[in-house]
């Protein structure tokens, strides 16, 4: 035992005998005896990990495979595919990437403007068959896509509407709209009523009160929403397979050169998407945490 | 008036035959009632008895079933909320949580285009003492700054009319105390007329001019604090407003000057002027602490009721009073309040008693304690259960 230890044990009054009970035999504490509660959790969680990232990551070490036609095997390391990636089959895989980007955005602006209305007229109105829409709402979130996607390709058929970005866009708006309204209803209920009444009694009009205090209030809300929306149309292939026509989406494409191989191009904007939304969540962390320890400093 | 321009004054408040239903009850009767300009008047009432559904209607946030309500002599029924020279100081105070407390002052004056918002924000800012919190944001500010917060954003836009709904309620003992000074303070300064409801007699008894109680959507007595006290109508105001011994009884005798009561065999005398009801059952009442202890049978003399012997069945000490419950056979319990300016107690839990008080300092109520109890309460939480069920109703028919 070191002096200092000694000196320390003697001023609190402890006897050599007493420390020694308690501590190992260099006066630390005894470690216990590693049992299979120890390990069991850690080994199952990291198995859980692997499980869950080995497609991410095997996509993204892919990308970076100086493959021919199929990217199946490994054939060393290169940063062609990233560097040329829109140079294959005339572009098809930018193309359709575009595509969906394109859709993403317009279906997801409609339906959470749309959806957003909804929400506030559920949440703050008393009318007629006010419980059975919200009902209604749910209906399409609990319907299969395939029926979905069959349902809306029959109708487009019925009508003569020829299918192109216009049908797969409104499909997407359709299935968005109900995901748009769960979302920003609970933003809605969540709100003061007292904070509208609020502005009103500051000689706010009803579209003062709006802009100035109900949306910014629900802004959150509605940003979840439409990050929800985007992800959702972006991803979709189902509904999308039956009412795109000769129009190429992101996932369509990746369907379609599956049965003959997928190019490594795919491997680099999936990856590229992955890393971008990684980057947002990210982002998003470090200014909530950048935020939170400013409220404490002036708090 | 238009809102585009400060209000110069307070201005009167008129409610003329108002009435306000919602699905399944109805939570204003018939109200008429006049504020003069300038006042500071108290509506006072237990939860549930329409106060602030009167007070919403005068903003403009509910739209009467029935009646016209006046601001300064005009005709605002029909406006919108936004259009009324009216503000509100809200229970909750409904601070706006995204924006900054100089924003949240400024918000009427930029909505009415009034010049230099900013710089009238930060006077009204200074007149709370809250001016070097300007640039934070409501949720990092305490209750009590909250509180203040929303009172500038309301008396900055100088409305004729000051709304306060329980702005004090969630505040702790010695802040509202305090708060309740600043209110009357700021009142007298700027001279403008102030609505307040409360539930709290205290506070409405010691901050307004008139406080009206008012229970079951109806106002049962207005006037000023001191005399709603020294002289309640009602058995409600009689034991809303502080506490009061009521007894029951025939008349036997009116004479010009006193009605005489029979109350479970004792007489009880009241000034005939402090009587409302002459004839038949008649309750009257008297405030504890006006009855006094006596350890030995007092003379009976014509200016004073005795009632006794009974005996002490409790007595708690509160420091600067002692107060005794007396069981007075044939009459019930009798509450007396006693100074303890003494040397020890008057009486133990078991002694023989007799109580007195003075016949001037009695009231003769209109009504009997029975048709108002002692927690009216209750009726609100009937009248939230019938709200609740006619909802559900109503939603079930929709489908």
């Amino acid at each position: 035992m070191s002096g200092e230890v000694q000196a320390a044990a003697v001023l609190g009054g402890f006897t050599e005998s007493e420390t020694q009970e308690d501590r190992g035999p260099r006066g630390f504490p005894r470690r216990r005896r590693i049992g299979l509660g120890d390990w069991l959790l850690p080994v199952y969680t990291v198995l859980a990990f692997v499980f869950l990232l080995i497609p991410i990551a095997y996509t993204f070490v892919f990308s970076f495979n100086d493959s021919l036609k199929s990217n199946i095997s490994w054939r060393g390391f290169t940063l062609d595919k990233w560097l040329n990636v829109c140079n294959v089959e005339g572009g098809a895989v930018c193309q359709a990437f575009t595509n969906s980007i394109i859709i993403g955005l317009v279906a997801t602006l409609i339906a959470t403007v749309l959806g957003t209305m909804i929400a506030i007229a559920l949440v703050r109105y008393r009318f007629r068959a006010r419980s059975a829409i919200s009902l209604l709402l749910f209906l399409p979130m609990a319907t299969p896509e395939v029926v979905l996607g069959a349902g809306l390709a029959a109708q487009f058929l019925a009508v003569g509407v020829p299918k192109d970005m216009t049908t797969i866009i409104l499909a997407h708006t359709m299935f968005c709209i109900s995901f748009v309204v769960v979302t920003v209803k609970a933003r809605v209920a969540s709100l003061d009523p007292a904070l509208e009444e609020a502005g009103r009694d500051l000689y706010g009009s009803p579209s003062q009160v709006f802009w100035r205090v109900t949306f910014p209030l629900l802004t959150p809300g509605i940003l979840a929403a439409a990050l929800l929306s985007f992800a959702l149309s972006f991803d979709d292939f189902i509904i999308t397979n039956f009412n795109s026509g000769s129009v190429s989406t992101f996932p369509k494409y990746i369907y379609i050169s599956a049965s003959r191989g997928i190019p490594a191009e795919a491997n680099v904007i999936a990856s590229a998407v992955f890393l971008f939304a990684l980057v947002l969540v990210i982002g998003a962390q470090v200014s909530r945490a950048a935020r939170a320890k400013r409220l404490a400093k002036l708090g | 008036m238009s809102v585009r321009e400060f209000a110069e004054r307070g201005a009167d408040l008129e409610l003329v035959g108002i009435q306000k239903r919602f699905p399944g009850f109805t939570a204003i009767e018939d109200l008429d009632l006049v504020i003069p300009a300038g006042s500071f008047f108290a509506l006072l009432g237990p939860s549930g008895c329409g106060k602030t559904t009167t007070l919403r209607l005068v903003a403009g946030l509910e739209e009467p079933t029935r009646g016209r309500i006046l601001i300064g002599g005009k005709d605002v029924t029909d406006t919108k909320s936004h259009e009324r020279p009216v503000n509100t100081v809200f229970q909750s105070y409904a601070l706006f949580p995204h924006m900054t407390i100089i924003e949240n002052v400024a918000f009427g004056l930029k909505r009415r285009r009034i010049a230099d918002p900013v710089g009238k924000a930060h006077e009204a800012l200074r007149l709370v003492e809250l001016d070097h919190l300007a640039q934070r944001k409501p949720q990092q500010l305490s209750g009590g700054q909250q509180q203040r917060v929303a009172l500038a954003r309301a008396i900055v836009n100088r409305p004729a009319l000051l709304l306060l709904d329980e702005p004090l309620g969630a505040l702790d003992l010695k802040l509202r105390r305090q708060m309740q000074l600043e209110l009357k303070g700021i009142q007298e300064e700027v001279g403008l007329t102030f609505l307040h409801v409360t539930h709290d007699q205290e506070e409405a008894m010691t901050m307004a001019d008139t406080v009206a109680v008012m229970n079951k959507g109806a106002i049962e007595q207005m006037g000023a604090p001191a005399e709603l006290y020294d002289l309640p109508r009602t058995a409600f105001v009689a034991n809303f407003l502080g506490q009061s011994n009521l007894f029951t009884g025939e008349v036997v005798g009116t004479t010009g000057a006193a009605v005489t009561i029979d109350a479970g065999g004792t007489r009880i005398v009241v000034p005939t002027a402090r009587a409302q009801r002459h004839q038949g059952e008649v309750t009257v009442g008297v405030r504890p602490e006006k009855v006094a202890l006596h350890a030995e049978a007092p003379t009976a003399t014509a200016d004073r009721n005795v009632l006794g012997p009974g005996r002490v069945i409790d007595a708690s000490f509160s420091g600067v009073s002692t107060q005794y419950i007396v069981d007075v056979p044939g009459v019930g319990a009798v509450l007396v309040f006693a100074q303890n300016i003494g040397v020890g107690p008057v009486a133990g839990v078991g002694a023989e008693v007799w109580v007195s008080w003075e016949v001037e300092h009695g009231f003769g109520l209109e009504d009997d304690p029975g048709e108002s109890g002692r927690f009216p309460a209750d009726d609100s939480t009937t009248a939230i259960a019938v709200q609740r069920r006619e909802a559900l109703v109503s939603e079930l028919e929709e489908h």
